[in-house]
């Protein structure tokens, strides 16, 4: 939940003048069967691949698209008629049938404001205010009860638009938080730096179980009787104190990657301490850090998964009880393996563009 | 005089920490009040008391024997031992395995590389809940009856009823043998490690060492009567017996969290690999070295100290990690926790006992990781 993991990096064309030239390629056949453990692995490897020819065979050949009736697929493959049968479900969750097409479009906006947010063209304060107010907009279209949208209380949203919300909303709570974190951390008022000490090892030596536990249970009791924060919240804030934790942790580095300086010319001009963080810190440390801040959005993403231990009604929540469904025969690795992709498309999606984006930063930096 | 009061970074720094330290501690009495209101209210009871009452709750496993009319302090002490035991086997599972991974994608061979590659993406980028869940999945609806189990190696069986593998009898002596067995092979590793020219070359001394090591345990053990037994499982009736039994629970998380942890030990090692210069394969090759020689004897050495500061909090976030056995119901110290806190109401106390814990597993672990860094960290001289 809190693994570091570069994203892959990505190799030097061949083509670049500034490498020596390429060494002759070695055949094919020497690099599979060159030596004697070359040869034995090249047979492990095959092994391995035979072994999961079984499976692919479960997941196509065999596979049940269409059934009649649940019971048919009993026998045989996977079984993705029960996927289709309940991709409601586990996509929306509890949330009511003749409103879903409200929990779409939020989908579908978070979906557009991500693609929107990736041109370099539309960043700053105006990306923030947008988002803003998409954010707004998505909350207002869930929960209902203006502008003649019936209400849905939040104990009935589910599946992907409650995964994505609680992502996003995390993330973008977490990052004003971070940001203050990083420089109490590495500012020069001892309180402020205890604070900020304290705050983020506590925060990352407890697991995130542990944190939605505080959350689940131990939050009502903090609060005065007469506030009822409802369980959704409280798994947010759960998210988001330790989003900002790990983040904190990642704008330090790029904090501490920066020329000192930069500060100290801002201050000699006369520059005030918030300006000089908001248009000449914030701006390169926040590029020097890129691959461990994308990383640290996908594990966020991954992390959402955890609100099922608190009883959110998450994707893999509505995943998990649709498999529960006594008139199929046994679908949960269906189930999950559905739920699996979703969460693949997404992280993948982000590392890719994370790649993308650091050849970006290279190649401006060399040009 | 006020204008340059208002303009001194001195003053502003302590008008800002004097700020912030009046909105903690108003925080802090707001949230206690509160507290300590909600308390009354619900009737909920305070102190470490409840520690030393009976638990009265059944825990399904354990590493260290435990009865519901244990205390709920012996019932921690459960879960956190659960917790311990699985991280250990992770950890070092997944090194092992990360080690073959990492390898793997650095392999000049085209059909490892690309499975290595192919492994790491989908296990990084699939949320750890969702495979631990997936694997419980299976181990519970698509394994067989024990009687048609599955019998992928001599002597393993999987079953719905759980994983049945060999396991070793340890007779009274047992232990003592076991630990001196472990002795022995450390002082033989110390020694091969230390000795620059041992008679007949490493290999030799190695294998003489190893030799002599089986010869005086096997004469001891015939000596106290064979207390050490390997004991295969065999279909009794309905079920297995003998051999060791991995619960559902058990043998899905260990598999799910290893695997899982591998690819990320694999892609940390790989980037060791990856770190150290160009110039130092130029070098072994230059010297006629092979490659695999390149790999093991320059490259991995040098590796080690670009490894082991990410490798120290990969190690951490898996024993975080174990936490997520909650969702498949193993007892570990989270489930513990949660269910004391069902049993009792007191969830601040609880709480405090898992962030303690935590808080020490964390502290230990990467005071050792520093320690063994300094070693490894390259002396310049």
């Amino acid at each position: 939940m809190t693994d570091r993991a570069a994203p892959t990096p990505s190799a030097p064309t061949p083509s670049d003048p500034r490498l020596p030239p390429r060494t002759r390629r070695r055949p094919l056949i020497k690099l599979l069967f060159g030596d004697l453990v070359s040869a034995a692995l090249t047979v492990l490897a095959a092994l391995a691949i035979v072994m999961l020819l079984p499976a692919l065979n479960w997941a196509l050949l065999d596979a049940h698209w269409h059934v009649a009736a649940p019971g048919d697929c009993r026998h045989g493959g996977a079984c993705w008629a029960f996927v289709a049968a309940k991709s409601r479900l586990i996509l929306f969750g509890l949330y009511p049938p003749s409103e879903q097409w409200r929990a779409m479009i939020v989908i579908a906006l978070i979906v557009a404001m991500i693609l929107a947010s990736l041109s370099p063209r539309l960043r700053g304060g105006r990306l923030i205010a947008i988002w803003g107010g998409a954010i707004v907009a998505m909350l207002v279209l869930m929960g209902g009860g203006v502008l003649g949208l019936p209400p849905v209380p939040t104990s009935k949203w589910g599946g992907l638009p409650v995964t994505l919300l609680l992502a996003v909303l995390s993330l973008g709570l977490a990052f004003p938080l971070a940001v203050l974190l990083a420089l109490g951390r590495r500012g020069r008022l001892p309180l402020a730096r205890a604070i900020s000490v304290t705050i983020i090892e506590l925060v990352r030596g407890l697991p995130l179980v542990g944190l939605l536990f505080v959350a689940a249970i131990l939050l009502p009791l903090l609060l005065p009787p007469d506030w009822t924060v409802d369980k959704l919240g409280r798994t947010l804030a759960a998210l988001t104190i330790f989003a900002a934790a790990y983040l904190a942790e990642v704008l330090r580095g790029g904090l501490q990657g920066l020329d000192g300086g930069q500060q100290e010319a801002a201050e000699a001009l006369g520059i005030p301490y918030w300006k000089t963080v908001w248009h000449i810190i914030l701006p390169q440390a926040i590029q020097n850090v890129i691959p461990p801040l994308t990383n640290t959005a996908i594990v966020m993403v991954k992390n959402t998964s955890l609100v099922l231990i608190v009883g959110v009604f998450d994707m893999l929540s509505a995943a998990r009880s649709a498999a529960t469904d006594p008139a199929w025969p046994a679908p949960s690795t269906e189930a999950y393996l559905f739920v699996a992709l979703i969460y693949f498309v997404i992280c993948f999606g982000i590392s890719v563009y994370s790649a993308h984006l650091e050849t970006g930063v290279k190649s401006r930096r060399h040009g | 005089m006020l204008r340059s009061l208002w303009y001194s970074s001195r003053v502003r720094g302590w008008a800002v920490q004097i700020a912030l330290l009046g909105g903690l501690l108003a925080l802090l009495w707001w949230i206690a009040g509160n507290t300590l209101q909600n308390l009354a209210e619900r009737g909920i009871r305070t102190g470490f008391d409840y520690l030393w009452r009976p638990a009265r709750f059944p825990i399904s496993e354990s590493v260290v024997s435990y009865t519901p009319a244990d205390d709920f302090f012996w019932a921690y002490v459960v879960g956190v031992t659960n917790t311990l035991w699985l991280s250990a086997i992770t950890i070092v599972a997944a090194t092992l395995l990360g080690l073959f991974v990492g390898l793997s994608r650095r392999s000049d061979n085209p059909l490892l590389s690309g499975l290595a590659r192919i492994y790491v993406t989908v296990m990084r980028n699939v949320p750890l809940i969702v495979q631990l869940l997936f694997w419980y999945g299976i181990a519970t609806s698509s394994f067989p009856a024990p009687r048609e189990a599955l019998n992928p190696l001599p002597g393993v069986f999987l079953s719905l009823r759980g994983v049945y593998a060999p396991g070793l009898i340890v007779a009274p002596g047992g232990g003592l043998l076991l630990g001196l067995g472990v002795l022995v092979v450390l002082l033989a590793i110390a020694v091969v490690l230390r000795w620059p020219r041992p008679p007949l070359g490493r290999p030799g001394w190695a294998a003489i060492c190893a030799g002599g090591a089986v010869l005086t345990l096997w004469g001891m053990s015939r000596a106290l009567g064979h207390p050490l037994a390997l004991s295969f499982p065999e279909m009794a009736g309905l079920n297995f017996r003998g051999g060791t039994q991995l619960s559902p629970e058990f043998a899905a998380i260990i598999f799910g969290l290893t695997l899982y942890t591998a690819a990320f030990v694999g892609e940390i090692i790989r980037g060791g690999i990856e770190a150290v210069g160009k110039g130092q394969w130029e070098g072994g090759r230059a010297l006629g070295l092979t490659e695999r020689q390149i790999m093991f004897r320059v490259i991995l050495p040098q590796a080690l100290r670009v490894i082991v500061p990410p490798m120290t909090s990969q190690y951490l976030s898996t024993v975080k990690n174990t936490t997520l056995a909650v969702a498949v119901g193993y007892p570990e110290l989270g489930l513990v926790v949660n269910t004391v806190i069902n049993q009792t109401g007191q969830a601040i106390e609880s709480i405090l006992v898992m962030l303690g814990v935590f808080l020490t597993i964390s502290l230990s672990v990467s005071l050792f990781m520093n320690w063994y860094n300094a070693r490894v960290a390259l002396v310049t001289r």
